[in-house]
């Protein structure tokens, strides 16, 4: 049993190993760009990069706050480096860090947190981001993404680079259901529509988006139709796609592997709330720490799942 | 276009160094906040820097690819840095009286993003060395004999990042990467030797593989030697500790405050007027 397993998507690659792939494909075509590592970049997959391009790969051993503003440094003299550790890590250890030497400067950084959320698995909670994407959004100025299969991934990887300035990207451990097909397009800041449905909104993202397209398939037996959008942009979000959701279907679940505070739940509830209210309810960790286990397991604990969302979803209908 | 700018010799730089004192001293009085006994203690390090000879820069091009940049890690002492800028042409002298007020871009801690020249947003320490590193290896990437200058407080060597930076600056034999600690002996709540005593500089920096030199930092003739022979060293990061006075300069017109330390607060009007006289 997986996410997306209902709706009979198949399992593709992580979307950490997607990035790899996709940052070493980009590294030809944009010289500037520059890898800084925690010594975790065969975990990150940086490391594809850094073997490819090595003059243009630094690890600077286990010192996240010494990597964040090497990072820094590195952008104000014209490179693109992309700083990768353990979403734990990099935004936790590293705030301050962040804060000033990335995002009160500007500078044109692309922070890449893997390994977030309870998904993580057996490594337990010291290991889990699962308030990154609040941290990411409370900074002004940070694009905000959080991505649901490989292929919007490496999308999302030439996206950023793309991008003039900094940038926060969430990546997951786990091989995750493929949502998109190549060529489907991607755009920072404008959600994606992956189903259609007129009853109910289930807004979604990382590998919650598989979930929300199984809830919508269990939700259809019932007779509910049920809009899945894949709000891979938490900051800048996409205003228009909310309200729209919310005029044409008068409901909104969002469902995200993150605390429950700060992440794209809040975020959604902002737009929601000013413009279009309707109810609205939400599935994501809550307000805990997780626990070691099987990624599976952990899922079905913290209620992580399409039934949950299902369960959500009868609440505002 | 751009070039080394004209070194001053030992003299010159000394009556230069009386000017960007009354300048620090004149703007935190204007503005009524700052921290001018940490300004003022770094005058003949920066001084030398930007008008020994030691540093390329441009002020109608601050963006010039191919300049050496300098990063002020202590960003609570900024008025030296708004001061020796004025002085270098990259802004008027009137300019920097504007200091702290809303509006102005002389904020109260270095802002690069207001102000071009600025090389480094700092004022939460422990982060311009790493940000230096940053600096020094994208100017070896480019390729364009870019130096990179950092001056860090004896406090802020407290803040555990700067040894993460020293043992990474090695690793990368930064020869373009000059870090100068401003070792004034004093911190926000006292003397640096009480809050936390971390002993040898030179001999815990130089354990770290780094080149380094201990100096009288606020004797100008010290600084620009100590700068020349760091010059010279190209395999390696190089460190000068330089031992210096909080409010050097005016020590005489602090005395009669009873606070040598004077962290974080501007000379009253009255005072300001016995320090500048003092330094004339």
């Amino acid at each position: 049993m997986y996410l997306g397993e209902i709706s009979g998507l198949k399992i593709g690659q992580a979307t950490r190993d997607a990035f790899g792939d996709a940052l070493k494909d980009l590294g030809d075509k944009h010289p500037e760009i520059v890898t800084v590592d925690g010594d975790v970049g065969n975990s990150t997959r940086t490391e594809v990069f850094a073997k490819a391009f090595p003059e243009r790969g630094f690890n600077v051993g286990i010192a996240e706050s010494n990597m964040v503003s090497v990072a820094g440094g590195l952008a104000s003299t014209g490179h693109i480096p992309v700083v990768a550790s353990f979403a734990a890590f990099l935004l936790c250890n590293a705030y301050d860090q962040i804060r000033m030497s990335i995002a009160f400067p500007g500078m044109n950084v692309k922070m890449v947190g893997t390994h977030a959320g309870i998904s993580i698995g057996e490594d337990g909670p010291s290991q889990m981001g699962i308030e990154d994407v609040s941290l990411a959004c409370s900074l002004p100025g940070v694009v905000v993404m959080v991505t649901a299969d490989a292929v919007s991934t490496k999308a999302a990887t030439a996206a950023m680079v793309e991008h003039n300035g900094p940038v926060y990207l969430r990546l997951g451990r786990p091989n995750v259901a493929e949502i998109y097909s190549e060529g489907d397009t991607f755009e920072i800041g404008k959600a994606n529509t992956i189903r259609e449905g007129d009853d109910v909104t289930i807004i979604a993202n990382g590998l919650m988006v598989a979930g929300a397209v199984d809830a919508a398939t269990k939700l259809a037996e019932e007779g509910i139709s049920a809009r899945v959008i894949d709000m891979h942009t938490v900051k800048p979000i996409d205003v228009d796609a909310i309200q729209k959701a919310a005029r044409e279907t008068g409901a909104i679940v969002v469902a995200e592997e993150h605390l429950a505070h700060g992440g794209l739940g809040s975020a959604v509830s902002m737009v929601v709330s000013q413009s279009t209210p309707v109810p609205m309810a939400y599935v994501n960790v809550g307000d805990c720490f997780a626990e070691s286990g099987d990624p599976q397991g952990l899922l079905d604990k913290y209620g992580l799942t399409a039934d949950a969302i299902v369960e959500a979803v009868k609440k505002v209908k | 276009m751009a070039a080394q700018a004209n070194a001053l010799s030992i003299e010159e730089l000394k009556e230069k160094g009386k000017v960007l004192r009354r300048l620090i001293i004149r703007m935190t009085t204007e503005a009524g906040s700052g921290h001018p006994s940490s300004s003022l203690s770094a005058v003949e390090v920066v001084n030398a820097l930007w008008f020994g000879g030691f540093m390329k820069y441009d002020p109608q091009n601050p963006t010039w690819d191919a300049r050496d940049r300098f990063i002020l890690s202590k960003g609570h002492a900024v008025p030296v840095l708004y001061a020796a800028m004025a002085e270098a042409g990259y802004f008027s002298t009137d300019d920097v009286m504007t200091l702290r007020k809303l509006g102005s871009p002389f904020e109260g801690h270095p802002n690069m993003k207001r102000l071009p020249g600025i090389e480094a947003s700092t004022g939460s320490l422990g982060q311009g060395l790493s940000l230096g590193i940053g600096q020094a290896l994208g100017a070896r990437l480019n390729q364009n004999g870019s130096n990179v200058f950092v001056v860090i407080g004896d406090g802020e060597m407290g803040e555990g990042q700067v040894w993460e930076a020293l043992a990474a600056a090695e690793k990368y034999k930064l020869g373009n990467l000059t870090a100068i600690i401003d070792q004034n002996t004093y911190q926000q709540t006292g003397a640096t030797k009480d809050v936390l005593d971390l002993g040898s500089f030179e001999e815990k920096i130089a354990a770290f593989g780094w080149h380094t030199q201990t100096i009288d930092g606020n004797c100008q003739k010290s600084v620009v030697e100590a700068l020349e022979v760091a010059s010279k060293v190209t395999d390696r990061p190089k460190a000068i500790i330089s031992k210096t006075k909080k409010g050097f300069g005016i020590l005489p017109v602090l005395e009669e405050t009873g606070d040598l330390n004077y962290h974080g607060k501007p000379l009253s009007p009255e005072l300001a007027e016995k320090a500048l006289a003092f330094i004339a």
